[in-house]
């Protein structure tokens, strides 16, 4: 622990719970922690652990009610926070205490130049004459890596990609060198290549001003390349912390010990033995594209974008094909290709004997029956409204020759089983449910139709990480029981070492590099796949 | 495995929870007593005082309110050929509010369809259903009522589809907005890649889930409905005597405020009431509704400290 004499912010015995119908939830419990001046501070939990809402509350962005302070004093700078009036505190927000988010396009108004928004900053805290507020602003947007910032302080928001966006955010929340910044998964949305450019940006700021950065993160791998400190979070109690090599290397809460077992391995090779003999090719994909036309209005020339450009694989029985590449890579658009969720400008995709583009009607329906697709988002991907008994039960009631009406019961409760849920679970609603749980149901609904392929288009990409590697583990078992094939989509590259037999990397929808998973990710060949695997952040002692 | 644990939710669905929530808001709770109360004339006011409403009297001409000499069916006066007003207001809820039901189920439900196709179909007649409501939209909606009801004749069925046509484009439109966010989302993309056809992902998908702001918008439509079809019966196109509802009672008034305001005055408060009855009923469902908003009705009890 660093000397708490020195510390711009303390808190301590933070209690704050959510009221509710009954009894209050408690949201964080307890907690207290410090950050001194020029150090990084992590609050590492999974969702729900309260991290979000023990730093909010020092910005003050708990509504009360709900939310209700219980205990906990917050003292910054030798002030106590809570003797302070609004006006006080709204003095201390922005000037001396900043904050980033995760999602930077929420936070930015659409309707106002970015310019403009970091103008306000000045305003607000009328620092700074109208004249030379602008010179500033320009200076901060190249500051925080803004190519041609002269000119493109008149852009909106939208005009910027992802990752840019957060560079705004953090340009507005470092206008006025605060002493300490706050930052809430500010690279949860970014693809992993931007990611580690906005760290090394966080931690170069850092360094030139010796401001305190307080980051809340999920992200075991960021949370080690950012950590002089760490505290680990876990049902809103700090389960452990320290310094951030000594609970990395050396964890001592059951829970962190959990929460590191889950980390993607680094160099050592995987343990899945995997299964060296091959089927019978089951799906052959050749020459996929899909391309759009893009503002062929009648005073613009027509523009052709190529989601997916010319691509070709084949998936055995059996096998695991991984494609992995950043958003815009056109990953997605195969999934909903193969699916026939969208139509392909050109190719073929042999799918047993029959091309999957030129079914029509009942062939069509046999096809959907092989083929079953588990989306990102187990939150969107299932009808609020139905029951997970009727969700499963779907297909079913599609394809009417699967199954006779009173064999569905029985046949819910074995899939629940099959996936590691219950029996009693059928009767409830998806709410009702974990993240990890809904993707178990997922899972159960497209097993439903004893399909052949699984599409897994970013399955796990919204699950925390303990949970990923349960889900991932559950997709493996079924692979060896049942003997499906996946294809199995993600941007995260270390996740699919331990699950794909093959690997597929795609920039700007074209293959760029093909190769068996160990093979890739130890002799990687194009300049593009190094880089994907040297973006994987490192941690900060090594 | 760790995280095969239900999380408690609590549904807010049931009656029991939804009764305590109404006893919370205080103003709801009235707004839905007076609408039980409405409910009850509906349902019985006809069998107990229904001779009574048209029964004529020469000495209770214009008779004046609060007094209770002739009665207690006076207390709210009488109108111009001695009819007790509160025997009238009671028998004309049913005329009033069965109307206004059957003007706003049939625009729900024509509206909501049309929309729900409209918002799912890219062929032409998703264009042809839009452009209508345009039209119905742009036109001022009593002038329409007006032209219909004149070359139709005014009668009690007539005056149903007119409300219904022209309170139609805003189910059309807010359910095709619906239907537009719906179909994007995953769970249609789920079921369609399942092989459901677009009957199925239509009526078992997304239209439950437009159902309740169908239903949200159809309560304070009622409300407008009920003073659509006053103006009508004021302009004297809407229901024809024998029958009378509050708005044809205060047509009936008009011509005697100076003297006797209470003949117009008793059936537009009854109006009144009931329209705001129904807007406080629809925000306290709002609130309901909204798991961000719901904690207001609920008892908060603080952790001791």
């Amino acid at each position: 622990m660093t000397d708490s004499d020195k510390a711009i912010l303390t808190i301590k015995n933070l209690t704050v719970d959510f009221l509710s119908e009954g009894d209050p939830v408690r949201a964080v419990d307890n907690v207290s922690f410090n950050v001194c001046p020029g150090e990084t501070l992590v609050i590492l939990g999974e969702s729900g652990s309260g991290k979000s809402v023990s730093t909010g509350t020092v910005m003050g962005l708990i509504d009360c009610p709900p939310g209700d302070i219980v205990s906990g004093s917050l003292i910054f700078d030798g002030m106590d926070m809570s003797r302070l009036d609004e006006e006080g505190r709204r003095a201390l927000k922005g000037r001396r205490i900043a904050m980033i988010f995760q999602d930077p396009l929420a936070y930015l108004n659409p309707v106002y130049t970015v310019g403009r928004q970091i103008e306000e900053v000045f305003e607000a805290h009328s620092d700074g004459d109208a004249g030379s507020v602008r010179d500033r602003v320009v200076k901060l947007l190249e500051r925080v890596g803004i190519p041609d910032a002269g000119r493109r302080i008149d852009y909106y928001p939208h005009q910027f990609s992802g990752g840019q966006r957060q560079r705004v955010m953090i340009a507005m929340a470092i206008a006025l060198k605060p002493d300490i910044l706050i930052a809430d998964e500010p690279t949860t949305a970014l693809d992993v290549s931007v990611q580690s450019q906005i760290l090394e940006l966080l931690s170069d700021l850092q360094r030139e001003t010796g401001m305190a950065l307080i980051m809340i993160t999920h992200d075991l791998e960021v949370a080690a390349a950012m950590a002089d400190r760490i505290i680990v979070m876990n049902g809103g109690k700090v389960v452990e912390s320290g310094k951030a090599q000594d609970v990395f290397t050396n964890p001592a809460h059951a829970y962190t010990r959990r929460l590191m077992s889950a980390m993607p391995h680094g160099g050592e090779a995987s343990e899945r033995t995997r299964t060296e003999v091959k089927g019978d090719v089951l799906l052959k994909v050749e020459k996929l594209s899909k391309h759009y036309v893009l503002g062929a209005g009648p005073f613009s020339p027509k523009r052709e974008f190529r989601a997916v450009d010319d691509v070709s694989f084949t998936v055995r029985r059996g096998e695991t094909v991984g494609i992995v590449g950043e958003s815009g890579s056109g990953k997605s658009s195969i999934a909903r290709m193969l699916l026939r969720l969208d139509e392909p400008t050109s190719g073929k995709a042999i799918f047993g004997e029959e091309d999957v583009f030129l079914l029509g009607g009942k062939a069509l329906n046999g096809f959907r029956r092989r083929v079953q697709m588990v989306f990102q988002d187990p939150f969107g991907s299932m009808n609020p409204r139905m029951n997970v008994r009727s969700i499963i039960s779907e297909p079913w009631a599609i394809h009417r020759d699967i199954m006779p009406k009173a064999g569905w019961k029985d046949r819910v409760v074995e899939l629940l089983e099959l996936v590691g849920l219950k029996a009693e679970h059928a009767e409830r609603h998806p709410h009702q449910f974990s993240g990890g749980q809904r993707q178990r149901i997922a899972i159960a609904r497209a097993l439903a139709s004893e399909p052949e392929l699984i599409v897994c288009d970013e399955a796990v990409s919204a699950l925390d990480v303990s949970i990923q590697m349960q889900v991932i583990g559950l997709l493996a078992d079924l692979r060896s029981r049942l003997g499906l094939s996946y294809v199995f989509i993600t941007h995260d590259l270390p996740i699919v070492r331990e699950f794909a037999d093959r690997i597929l990397v795609m920039q700007q929808g074209k293959v760029v590099e093909e190769s068996d998973t160990e093979i890739l990710f130890n002799y990687p060949e194009h300049p593009y796949t190094k880089s994907l695997l040297n973006s994987v952040p490192r941690p900060k002692w090594a | 495995m760790a995280d095969v644990t239900i999380a408690s939710a609590k549904s807010p669905g049931n009656a029991r929870q939804l009764a305590i929530y109404l006893a919370r808001d205080k103003l709801a709770l009235c707004a839905a007593l007076f609408l039980v109360l409405l409910l009850a004339c509906v349902l019985f006011g006809p069998l107990l005082v229904g001779d009574l409403a048209g029964k004529l009297g020469l000495r209770q001409r214009n008779l004046a309110p609060f007094s209770t000499e002739q009665g207690f069916l006076y207390i709210l006066g009488a109108d111009t050929l001695g009819r007790p007003i509160l025997a009238r207001l009671i028998v004309g809820a049913q005329n009033t509010l069965g109307i206004a039901a059957a003007a706003v189920f049939v625009s729900t439900a024509t509206g909501g369809m049309l929309g729900l196709i409209a918002g799912y179909s890219e062929r032409w007649y998703s264009h042809v259903i839009l452009r209508l409501a345009d039209v119905i939209m742009s036109f001022p909606s009593l002038l329409l009522a007006l032209i219909v009801l004149y070359t139709l004749g005014p009668s009690m069925m007539n005056l149903v589809i007119v409300l219904a046509i022209t309170r139609m484009p805003i189910f059309i439109r807010t359910a095709r907005a619906e239907v537009l966010e719906l179909r994007e989302r995953m769970f249609v993309s789920a079921a369609r890649s399942m092989g459901a056809s677009s009957g199925r992902i239509l009526f078992r998908h997304i239209a439950p889930l437009v159902l309740p702001t169908l239903g949200t918008i159809a309560a304070i439509d009622f409300a407008t409905v009920i003073l659509a079809e006053s103006s009508l019966s004021f302009l004297g196109l809407g229901i024809q005597p024998p029958d009378f509802t509050w708005g044809a009672m205060v047509a009936n008034g008009r011509g005697y405020l100076a003297s006797a305001w209470w003949i117009a005055f008793w059936p537009g408060l009854a109006i009144l009431l009931t329209t705001l009855s129904l807007n406080i009923l629809a925000s306290w469902a709002r609130t309901v509704a909204d798991p961000l908003q719901r904690w207001r009705l609920q008892s908060l009890r603080k952790a001791p400290r």
